[in-house]
């Protein structure tokens, strides 16, 4: 294969990976580091590089119009990001130092986690509860638009949220991905934060995770432009699409699909990595 | 400016405009990079299974620039990313310098240590 052609492959297969990472809410990440490690039998390190460039183009994109809507809460945003950055350059140290079939096999469970969470009923909590000492002193709470005003909430659970995000930061760090389901799980579940609140904040966060571990792999040498370049338009592209399909399409049955794909995508790199073939 | 009409609100909506300027200023830069990058060596063999990490004049941020200003180019496409990967960290320093503007002295530590953080990624040399 050429450069050519490999560029124009790999530009393609990230546009479907950034569409359907759109469409579903898992990002492009999940399906960009198999698609080039399994297919294109790049070194799963290089993968994880450009993959990390990706996601932060289209949390960036994703972001800014969300941030504008009034959805975003920046003061949760920021003081999560102590812990997600700190756990991205844990992730990123240690994805220096393990082989690359390790990595394998714990990408293949976050796979299969995350096709778990995306597939399972969510139910929207009250916004009546108390908000807990500690979210008071750090001022968490907020409002959000709804169809009938400003809907004003509080916020409960720090130590658990907080932990839970040093976590996500790891991961990403470690697998190249935005660990949006992680952070989501993290506000919605352990915090209380409204869900709407929950995801557009979790997206406004990716693009600084992210960016912590992807200073690391650019400067240790593990972002190769040749790869990252395909990568990040494609993504890019394909997110861009995704989102404007969103608003008007029902996307029940591909969200169905997508999920089916990604447990064979992760049944797949733990037999390879099992088999020590990455 | 008085504190008063430097609200959360506005803080949002410039924020929301420097993050997309970045992402479309890197994505033009990664395109040019990557169009004379496949014109100049589009049919050479790609080959990226084995991990030999790039080389240093892609690695550090001066040697980025250098490169890129010499018509390099791989060193423009990173150039590229390098503004993209820039994006998430002026957006934090602006939060740091609205956060001081609110008088919300408790955020601009949290921010400051944010910044910190991604500071300490992109400069540390392995």
């Amino acid at each position: 294969m050429n450069v050519l052609e490999f560029s124009a492959l790999v530009g393609l297969g990230s546009v479907l990976a950034g569409f359907l990472g759109a469409l579903t809410g898992l990002g492009g990440g999940v399906v960009v580091v198999p698609m080039l490690a399994l297919l294109f039998h790049v070194d799963i390190r290089y993968a994880i590089g450009a993959s990390l460039v990706s996601v932060i183009a289209t949390s960036s994109g994703a972001a800014a119009a969300y941030v504008r809507e009034g959805y975003s809460n920046i003061r949760i945003g920021m003081f999560l990001e102590t812990a997600t950055t700190v756990g991205a350059l844990t992730g990123a140290a240690i994805a220096l130092h393990v082989s690359g079939n390790a990595i394998a096999i714990v990408f293949g469970l976050v796979l299969l986690y995350s096709a778990y969470l995306s597939s399972r009923h969510r139910e929207e909590h009250g916004t009546q509860l108390q908000s807990s000492k500690l979210a008071e002193k750090l001022r968490l709470g907020g409002t959000y638009p709804t169809p009938g005003g400003k809907q004003s909430y509080n916020v409960t659970g720090v130590p658990a949220g907080y932990g839970l995000m040093y976590v996500a930061g790891v991961l990403s760090g470690l697998l190249g991905i935005g660990s949006g389901a992680v952070k989501v799980l993290a506000m919605d579940q352990a915090m209380k934060i409204p869900f709407k609140v929950s995801t557009t904040t979790s997206n406004f966060m990716i693009g600084v995770t992210a960016a912590a571990s992807a200073g690391l792999y650019l400067n240790r040498g593990y972002i190769s432009p040749g790869i990252a370049m395909p990568v990040m338009l494609g993504v890019l592209a394909g997110s861009m699409i995704g989102a404007k399909v969103l608003v008007r399409a029902k996307v029940t049955v591909l969200r169905y699909l997508f999920a089916v794909a990604v447990v064979a995508l992760g049944i797949e790199m733990i037999v390879n990595g099992v088999k020590g073939r990455l | 400016m008085s504190p008063k009409n430097w609200n959360d609100q506005r803080i949002e909506v410039i924020i929301g405009t420097l993050l997309r300027t970045g992402v479309i200023l890197a994505a033009t830069v990664v395109l040019f990079g990557g169009a004379l990058y496949l014109v100049r060596y589009g049919h050479e063999a790609a080959n990226y299974a084995t991990f030999h990490g790039e080389p240093e004049s892609l690695k550090s941020v001066s040697d980025i620039v250098h490169g890129s200003l010499g018509g390099s180019a791989l060193a423009i496409i990173q150039l590229g990313l390098l503004l993209l990967i820039a994006t998430p960290v002026a957006r934090v320093v602006f939060s740091a310098i609205a956060f001081a503007i609110e008088h919300d002295s408790m955020y601009v530590v949290i921010t400051l240590i944010v910044l910190g953080v991604l500071l300490y990624s992109l400069l540390a040399s392995g």
